[in-house]
C-alpha cells in the first residue's frame, strides 16, 4: 500500500480560499485523522483525495503514482461519509456488492466477499434488508463495509461517528481502531472531536482556516502544542491561556499575575533560545489537570477564589478567579467549598506552555520551579 | 377551545364555496350527458327523469371518437416519455454535475416557458409544413414536448437536487462513472420526481388544444379537446354529445390525479424526499 503525499495542494472556491499551501504525507498504513473546528477545510482534503472536487493548484500521490488529476473510479480510494450514504433502493447486501458489481468483478467472488465482509462487521442477519429498516449503528457498519469490501489503497473517512449517539460512538471508535490494526489500510480520518482523534491515530494533523497548524502523534500535539490555536483546540477542559511577560536575565523569568517562575531552555529544542533583551509578553498555557485545587489551603503560595464547581466522575473541575483571570483546575472528585471561599492551588510548573503574545507560536522554554 | 374551532368553520365554509365553484361545472355536464335530448332545453327539470347513455353511445357510433381518443392518448403518452427522457438528460448535469451557468440555463427553460402558445403557433406551423408533419402524431409529439420539457426539466433538476448528495458521491466513489451514477443510483431513487412531472406532461398534452387545432386536420391525428369543439353540426349544436365527451376526457385525468395527486404536489413544491 503506497503513502498519500499532498504537494502545495490549494483549494479556492472563487475568491475563497479552502485549503492553503498543504503539504503533508500520510505513510504507508497509516491511520492519520485530521481534526479542526468546522469549515477548516478538513472535508475538502478527503474530495480532493477521493476525486470529488478538482484541486486548484499543487499536486497528489499515491506511492510515486500523481493521482491529481485521476477521476475517482482510476483512484481505488474508499470513503465512508457522514451520512452513510447508503442506497437506499438497495439491500445490505447489494449495497455491499454494489462497488464489487461495478468493477465488474466476477460473480464467484461477489458471493464470498459479501459474506465475509459481513462476517467481519457482525452484519450477517441483516443481508436482506434495506438502509432504512436498520438501526444508525447497524447503517454506519454496512458504509464501512462498503468501503472495505473492495480493500482499495486509501481508506477515508468523513466523521463516520457523528450520527452515533454517545454510547455507541465510544464502542463503534474503539471498532474502527482494531479494524485497522487487523487490515492495515492507509486511512486518512476526518474529525471535528479532538478526543475522537486522538484516541484513533498513529499521527494526526490540526488544521485551522485551510493551514495546517501542527502535525505529529496524539501525544505531542497534547503535550506540546505548537501554537495557541492547538493549545486551545487540544484537550478537554480547554487549557487555560493567561497574560504574562517574560523579564530579560541569564536563565529569563516568567512573571504571570503574582506569581514568577523560573524557566530554562526546552530540551526537546536542539537550538538553544536566546534570552529576550527587554520584558516580552507572553501568553501562558496551564492545562485545567497541572493546576489542582489543594485540599486544605494551607500553606500554599498560590491562591484563588473559587466561582463554581462541576463533578465530572473522577474528579471535578473548578472555576476560579485567579488574580483579574478566570481559569479551571482539577478539583478532587468529593470536592466541595462554597462560591467566593479561598482555596489554595497545586501547579505543575514543568508542564507550562509558553507563546509569543503576539505570533501564538510557542516558545522554547519550560517552567523549573516558583521563585519567591 | 372555542377560539380553535371557529377558524375551522371558516376554512370548511370557504372550501364548500370553492370546491362548488368548481365542480359545479363538471356537475353540470355530467347532468346534460345523461338528459335526453327533449330535455335538454328545459328547466326545470334539473335532474334528468328519465337518465340516458344515449349521449354516449353517440360518441362512438357517429363520430370517429374512438380514434379521437386513441390519438390524444397516443400523443399525450409519446409526449411524456419524450419530455422526460429529454428532461431527465438535461436535469441531471443541471442538478449534480460542475456546469458554469447551470442559474443562467434554468433562467432561459423557465424563459422559453413564459411565451404564450399563441406566439409560436405561427412559426412551428410553418416548420411543420415544411416537415411535411402535418396531421401527424409527430407534429403534436414534437411542439407538446417543446412546450412541456421546461416544466419537465425544473421539477426534475429540482427533484434531483433534493436526493442527498452524498449518494452521488458514494457512488463516484465506488467506481461509477458520471452516467452510471445516474443510471444505477440516481434514476432508481427518481421514481417519485418522473411520476409528478410525467402526469404534469401527459395533462398538459392531453387538455392542449392550440397546437392540436392548429396542426391537425383530419381525424387522422385530431385529438379529443380538438373533436369536442368540432362537434357541432351543420344545424344544431349537440350539447349532449359534447358533455358525454367531456366527461369521457375528465375521467382518466381524474384517475390520474387521484392515484398520484402525492407525488404531483411534492413534484410541484420540490419533493420531500428522505435518503
Amino acid at each position: 500500500m503506497p503513502d498519500v503525499r499532498f504537494e502545495k495542494v490549494e483549494k479556492r472556491f472563487g475568491s475563497r480560499v479552502i485549503l492553503q499551501d498543504f503539504t503533508l504525507t500520510v505513510r504507508d498504513g497509516e491511520f492519520f485523522t485530521l481534526v479542526g473546528p468546522s469549515g477548516c477545510g478538513k472535508s475538502t482534503v478527503l474530495n480532493l483525495v477521493a476525486g470529488l472536487e478538482p484541486v486548484s493548484s499543487g499536486d497528489i500521490y499515491f506511492g510515486e503514482r500523481r493521482i491529481t488529476s485521476l477521476s475517482p473510479k482510476d483512484r481505488d480510494v474508499a470513503m465512508v461519509f457522514q451520512s452513510y450514504a447508503l442506497y437506499p433502493h438497495k439491500t445490505v447486501y447489494e449495497n455491499l456488492a454494489f462497488p464489487l458489481q461495478v468493477r465488474k468483478h466476477p460473480a464467484s467472488l461477489i458471493e464470498r466477499e459479501v459474506p465475509r465482509v459481513a462476517g467481519l462487521l457482525g452484519l450477517d442477519g441483516l443481508l436482506a434488508k434495506k438502509p432504512q429498516e436498520i438501526s444508525g449503528g447497524e447503517r454506519q457498519r454496512v458504509a464501512v463495509g462498503r468501503a472495505l469490501i473492495r480493500e482499495p489503497q486509501v481508506f477515508l473517512m468523513d466523521e463516520p461517528l457523528s450520527n452515533l449517539d454517545a454510547h455507541l460512538r465510544v464502542q463503534t471508535r474503539s471498532e474502527i481502531k482494531r479494524l485497522h490494526a487487523r487490515l492495515k489500510t492507509t486511512t486518512l480520518y476526518v474529525t471535528h472531536d479532538q478526543e475522537e482523534a486522538l484516541s484513533l491515530s498513529d499521527r494526526v494533523a490540526v488544521l485551522n482556516r485551510g493551514v495546517v497548524q501542527q502535525v505529529g502523534g496524539p501525544m505531542d500535539v497534547y503535550r506540546r502544542p505548537g501554537n495557541t490555536f492547538v493549545a486551545r483546540f487540544v484537550g478537554s477542559p480547554q487549557m487555560n491561556l493567561l497574560s504574562g511577560r517574560l523579564l530579560p536575565g541569564s536563565s529569563p523569568l516568567l512573571e504571570v499575575g503574582s506569581l514568577r517562575i523560573l524557566l530554562e531552555p526546552d530540551p526537546a529544542v536542539p537550538a538553544p533560545p536566546e534570552s529576550p533583551k527587554a520584558p516580552q509578553s507572553v501568553l501562558v498555557g496551564i492545562r485545567p489537570e497541572d493546576i489542582t485545587v489543594a485540599k486544605s489551603s494551607g500553606s500554599s503560595p498560590l491562591t484563588a477564589s473559587l466561582l463554581d464547581t462541576e463533578p465530572a466522575g473522577s474528579c471535578s473541575w473548578a472555576t476560579l478567579r485567579w488574580d483579574s483571570a478566570e481559569i479551571r483546575a482539577e478539583a478532587p472528585a468529593d470536592f466541595s467549598a462554597s462560591p467566593n471561599q479561598s482555596v489554595g492551588l497545586t501547579l505543575e510548573v514543568r508542564r507550562l506552555h509558553l507563546f509569543d503574545a503576539e505570533s501564538g507560536l510557542r516558545l522554547p522554554w519550560q517552567g523549573v520551579s516558583l521563585s519567591t | 377551545m372555542k377560539s380553535a374551532r371557529l377558524p375551522s368553520v371558516g376554512a370548511a365554509l370557504i372550501l364548500a364555496v370553492v370546491l362548488a365553484w368548481t365542480l359545479f361545472p363538471i356537475l353540470w355536464q355530467t347532468i346534460t350527458s345523461v338528459k335526453p335530448d327533449t330535455d335538454l332545453v328545459q328547466l326545470p327539470p334539473l335532474l334528468p327523469l328519465h337518465p340516458t347513455l344515449v349521449h354516449y353511445e353517440a360518441l362512438f357510433q357517429q363520430h370517429p371518437f374512438s380514434r379521437v381518443l386513441l390519438n390524444s392518448f397516443m400523443v399525450a403518452v409519446l409526449t411524456t416519455l419524450a419530455a422526460l427522457t429529454l428532461g431527465m438528460l438535461a436535469a441531471f448535469p443541471l442538478a449534480r454535475l460542475p456546469i458554469r451557468g447551470k442559474t443562467l440555463v434554468l433562467g432561459l427553460v423557465l424563459g422559453c416557458s413564459m411565451f404564450p402558445a399563441i406566439v409560436t403557433v405561427g412559426p412551428l406551423f410553418i416548420i411543420i409544413r415544411a416537415l411535411g408533419l402535418r396531421d401527424t402524431w409527430w407534429a403534436l409529439l414534437i411542439s407538446h414536448t417543446t412546450f412541456a420539457l421546461p416544466l419537465t426539466i425544473w421539477v426534475l433538476t429540482n427533484f434531483l437536487r433534493e436526493l442527498p448528495e452524498d449518494l452521488y458521491r458514494a457512488a463516484r466513489v465506488d467506481g461509477c462513472s458520471p452516467w452510471q451514477a445516474f443510471t444505477r443510483i440516481l434514476l432508481p431513487l427518481s421514481r417519485p420526481g418522473l411520476t409528478a412531472a410525467g402526469v404534469l406532461a401527459f395533462l398538459f398534452s392531453w387538455t392542449e388544444f392550440l397546437y392540436a387545432f392548429t396542426f391537425t386536420a383530419t381525424e387522422a391525428s385530431r385529438t379529443v379537446p380538438v373533436a369536442i369543439v368540432l362537434f357541432p353540426g351543420l344545424h344544431e349544436i349537440r350539447w349532449g354529445e359534447i358533455a358525454a365527451a367531456s366527461i369521457v376526457v375528465t375521467l382518466p385525468v381524474l384517475v390520474l390525479v387521484l392515484l398520484f395527486h402525492r407525488y404531483i404536489v411534492s413534484g410541484l413544491t420540490a419533493g420531500a424526499v428522505k435518503g
